[in-house]
């Protein structure tokens, strides 16, 4: 049996992960400072999102932020406009943007709107914010990148309440027909939507094999545990099929009153509130 | 002193004029696909398709979709014309439009074919009376009602040129090539003095146009001075021109659009907040019944009679004020 200390590779990939966990700490604990003090924000998704982020910034992304249109860059766009705070969040200890612009959440003038907007924030790479719009621009930037050979890869992440929006099916609809394999949709999958579970409301299941019947490459993985990801993220060998990874999520993940609970979709926590996640996310 | 005089008797399609422009520019830009809601045939980009199958991106019948990847292909560095049927483009898109294109200052070129009532007995489903008034709320995205082959042309070079989303209006219904001197530019966002005049302004664009010229010779036999200005951009306006209509006292727009928030609309939001005079606006003022383009147009005094009709109508409401 292989063990990490003697496996370089093993090392290396216990490291990467130890800091996407630290970057995600992170990122949690900016996205609820910041909804605080905005009074506003979606923290529910922010925690549900924040070990795919660190994982794709931390673990997957070729980018620079010293130069975020470069254009062989590889793209993320964040479907899920609404949990900007963990995108800013990640932005900024990726290093695209200073930290101390995270302060400056939705207050007036701020270049961090409530929606993310691409003009305003380096490596921000699409305006979303209205619900299924960012996968028919990843497959826009994924056909580009098939057209010049491209070495690039382009990552896109839902909600999966989203999935109900119809225009997302137009595009998983022509990203199989045209085989896009520089394509990867990560389906953020932590069951509740704004105003009730998804399953109650208009349920997407059966999601997998919805994804395979259009021509896709689906892989389930947890969508806490960095590894799994990074695994789940890493093309198979010779798929020629665009990739589907449903990444099993708690909204509110990490502080335990939010946790599974359709409140903190919107939702501000009281002073107490915020210290005791504080608390709670200090010993993740 | 513009041009003057009458039209020429042969009818263009101007899409013929759009497919050949726009296979000139790309030829010279490697960056230009075209992007499509299985619309090549309506919109005669077969040509385009086989020289460049790879830059012809064919979502199929999904016009969101179409959208949202022109916006990606722009991420991704294209220049991408979305050329689709304009009432379909533009009211099923208009979120996309709006968010992927206009707020993202993507450079996108949508471009709407057979708009207006070009789709006749097809009905108003069909019809694209509403696309000025969709999308003249849209900050930063320029609109571009060409008048014949020639601006047509020109307004697919200008909008290759230009780094930003503009709206294209391309007409399949049969104009004429007005007459120009040899020296005319076209410029996004500039109006074109037609012909000179002193009574009244007709501002038209589109295949009104030519209709606005015949209706200033039929009011020049009644001893009417009428000035003809093509108002092609809609965004961004050319206010100088509308301020120089408004001296006047006196304005009629014309357009193949609903009377409500279109060319009409935005000469009429300019003049009330300039010097506020008569601004009779001819169009469509609902939805129509069946019938076929001419009969529509003759309905609706989309006519050199009915504008000329108009044109009196807006001087006699000047006098009484």
């Amino acid at each position: 049996m292989t063990t990490l200390a003697s496996n370089p590779a093993s090392l290396e990939r216990a490291a990467i992960v130890a800091k996407i966990r630290d970057k995600a700490r992170a990122i949690r604990m900016h996205a609820l400072n910041m909804v605080y003090a905005a009074r506003l924000g979606h923290p529910g998704g922010d925690l549900s999102v924040a070990d795919i982020l660190a994982t794709l910034y931390f673990g997957v992304l070729r980018l620079d932020p010293k130069a975020p249109r470069d254009p062989g860059r590889d793209r993320l766009i964040l479907s899920k406009g609404h949990a900007s705070g963990a995108l800013y969040a990640t932005l900024a200890e990726a290093g695209f943007i200073p930290l101390d612009w995270l302060s400056t959440y939705m207050k007036p003038k701020s270049l961090l709107n409530g929606h993310p907007n691409r003009n305003y924030v380096p490596g921000v790479e699409a305006n979303t914010g209205p619900l299924g719009h960012g996968l028919p621009i990843a497959v826009g930037v994924a056909i580009a990148g098939q057209i010049d050979h491209a070495g690039y890869r382009v990552f896109v992440v839902t909600g999966d309440g989203e999935l109900q929006e119809g225009s997302n099916w137009e595009a998983v609809m022509i990203a199989g027909h045209r085989k896009l394999t520089n394509l990867a949709l990560i389906i953020d999958r932590n069951t509740l939507q704004q105003g009730a579970r998804v399953a109650e409301t208009n349920d997407v299941e059966p999601l997998g094999d919805k994804f395979r019947a259009f021509g896709w490459e689906v892989i389930d993985a947890d969508g806490h545990d960095p590894s799994a990801l990074i695994d789940a993220l890493a093309r198979p060998d010779g798929c020629a099929k665009p990739l589907c990874v449903i990444a099993h999520t708690t909204k509110g993940k990490g502080v335990s009153y939010m946790e599974d609970q359709v409140g903190w979709h919107h939702g501000v926590p009281t002073k107490v509130q915020l210290d005791q996640a504080m608390k709670e996310l200090s010993l993740t | 002193m513009s041009a003057e005089g009458t039209a020429s008797p042969r009818l263009f399609d101007c899409r013929d004029a759009f497919a050949g422009a726009l296979e000139a520019v790309a030829e010279q830009d490697e960056r230009i696909v075209i992007v499509v809601n299985d619309s090549i045939g309506s919109s005669k980009l077969s040509g385009f398709r086989k020289r460049w199958p790879e830059r012809t991106i064919n979502v199929g019948i999904a016009e969101q979709n179409m959208v949202g990847v022109s916006s990606g292909l722009a991420n991704g560095g294209k220049i991408p014309f979305v050329s689709a049927a304009s009432c379909f483009l533009t009211g099923r898109a208009l979120e996309q439009i709006k968010a992927d294109v206009a707020y993202s200052k993507a450079n996108v070129k949508l471009v709407g074919q057979s708009p207006g009532i070009g789709y006749g007995e097809l009905g108003p489903t069909h019809h694209s009376i509403e696309d000025f008034a969709w999308l003249r709320v849209l900050p930063g995205l320029a609109i571009v009602s060409p008048a014949d082959p020639w601006e047509t042309a020109e307004a697919v070079k200008a909008a290759a040129r230009l780094d930003g989303p503009v709206f294209l209006r391309v007409s399949r219904f049969g104009v004429p090539q007005l007459p120009r001197r040899p020296d005319a530019k076209f410029s996004i966002g500039k109006a074109e003095t037609l012909r000179e005049g002193g009574d009244v302004a007709i501002i038209a664009n589109g295949v009104m146009v030519a209709r606005a010229l015949a209706a200033a010779d039929a009011l020049a036999e009644k001893g009417v001075d009428a000035r003809v200005v093509n108002m092609a951009s809609i965004a961004p306006l050319d206010v100088e021109a509308i301020r120089a209509a408004a001296d006047l006292g006196a304005i009629v727009t014309v357009e193949e659009h609903s009377t409500r928030g279109g060319l009409g609309g935005a000469v009429a939001e300019f003049v009330a907040g300039y010097r506020p005079c008569p601004v009779r606006i001819v169009g469509f003022p609902e939805f129509m019944p069946t019938g076929g383009i001419e009969f529509l147009f003759e309905t609706y005094g989309l006519t050199a009679v009915g504008i000329a009709r108009a044109a009196e109508e807006a001087i006699a409401l000047r006098h009484k004020r």
